[in-house]
């Protein structure tokens, strides 16, 4: 029992670390929290982290929280995964949570203000090139074409046209797609996935 | 009760945004600018700031959200929110289903989820371009260009690219925002 606490101490610090320093989101952190879990701590081999990683990329949610969820509970149990979940979540919690009481006041300054008129457009920029970036990672089949041009054009049109249309519902209804081309195939009997 | 309301809006935004980081971008958008929370300007603002702070994107935005909204409580239940579908799923597949991502079912819906998501982002990219730098928020809004708008994008774009060119890697965000507020102050503070 002591041990198991001590090891959800090492957890929530670490976590807390990885928190504090990661800049930029997710896959920024794989690369921090492989040096920190396999390299120097060893709490974990190459292929449990690997299988961590295609975990977190494939379940909803930020792959901070991912991670942390997965090592701490194959660590120290659920507890664990508490105690890491919450440590990774912390630093920017705090961080953000002392920004937003001020960050009112000091947009206001004139000077600040026009600065932030141009860093609005790089971040416009920075959105394009993380979709142009998946863009490219993406498998490229018959159906994930048809799926990724009609999402993209039904989108724009309707937001145009100052159509409101959940983007819960574009992600549900492709889900199904999928689903619905897999059973077709297999109905078919044709044993290959057009993934 | 907004506690309740911030809550469960965070919860959906976390229990859909696959993909990690901008992947979630089309629905916070989406649910703040209709629930008035945020303005888009307010929303790039808060892009900007979670790049530049560290941690996951989506507590950054919920925590801000949810103080802005409703003090430190708000930013807890809305941190708790957009944090607990990730934390679930991740258990439930640690705990007891390891095999979940093998499953033929689950697999052929990540591989039409996949490609939306992708398409959400260039969606989201390109609505924000054409209301913030030509002012075409739907088609009866007259053509309104942000020449100096349009003149940092195309500077950001020239200048990433080339970076990426002569450095053989791309460049840092945190680079790109502070040369973008450098730039914002020269075009838009010089001319004011």
């Amino acid at each position: 029992m002591k041990e198991r606490m001590r090891i959800m101490v090492g957890l929530f610090f670490t976590m807390l670390k990885i928190g504090l320093f990661t800049f930029g989101g997710g896959y920024a952190m794989i690369a921090l929290l492989e040096n920190e879990l396999v390299q120097k701590k060893a709490w974990m081999d190459k292929d449990s982290f690997l299988d961590m990683v295609a975990i977190s990329e494939s379940t909803p949610g930020s792959i901070a929280v991912n991670a942390a969820t997965y090592i701490g509970y194959r660590m120290a149990g659920v507890g664990g995964s508490v105690a890491a979940t919450v440590g990774v979540c912390l630093p920017s919690f705090v961080i953000i949570y002392a920004l937003s009481l001020f960050l009112d006041a000091f947009l206001a300054v004139p000077y600040v203000a026009y600065a932030f008129r141009g860093i609005q457009v790089c971040v416009i920029y920075l959105i394009l090139s993380a979709g142009i970036k998946m863009l490219k990672g993406i498998r490229k089949t018959p159906f994930s074409i048809v799926i990724l041009s009609a999402v993209f054009l039904c989108m724009l049109t309707l937001s145009l046209l100052a159509v409101s249309f959940s983007t819960v519902l574009y992600i549900v209804i492709c889900g199904v797609l999928g689903i619905s081309l897999y059973l077709l195939q297999t109905i078919r009997g044709k044993g290959e996935r057009g993934s | 009760m907004i506690y309740w309301q911030l809550f469960l809006t965070f919860f959906e935004i976390g229990a859909v945004s696959f993909g990690g980081g901008y992947g979630m971008i089309s629905l916070i958008r989406e649910r703040t600018l209709a629930m008035g929370w945020l303005s888009e300007g307010e929303l790039l603002n808060l892009i900007a700031i979670s790049e530049s702070t560290p941690g996951p994107i989506a507590v950054n935005m919920a925590t801000f959200v949810g103080s802005g909204q409703a003090g430190f409580l708000g930013a807890v239940v809305a941190t708790l929110g957009v944090v607990l579908p990730a934390f679930l799923v991740t258990l439930l597949i640690a705990t007891l289903i390891r095999n979940l991502l093998k499953y033929a079912g689950v697999q052929a819906f990540l591989c039409g989820v996949r490609p939306c998501i992708v398409a959400l982002i260039m969606g989201t990219a390109a609505t924000m371009l054409l209301s913030s730098l030509l002012g075409i928020k739907t088609v009866e809004s007259a053509f309104a260009p942000d020449i100096r708008g349009i003149a940092i994008f195309v500077l950001l774009a020239a200048g990433a690219m080339g970076y990426k060119r002569l450095r053989r890697r791309a460049i840092s965000p945190l680079l790109l925002i502070l040369v973008s507020g450098v730039l914002g102050l020269l075009l838009y503070g010089v001319g004011a």
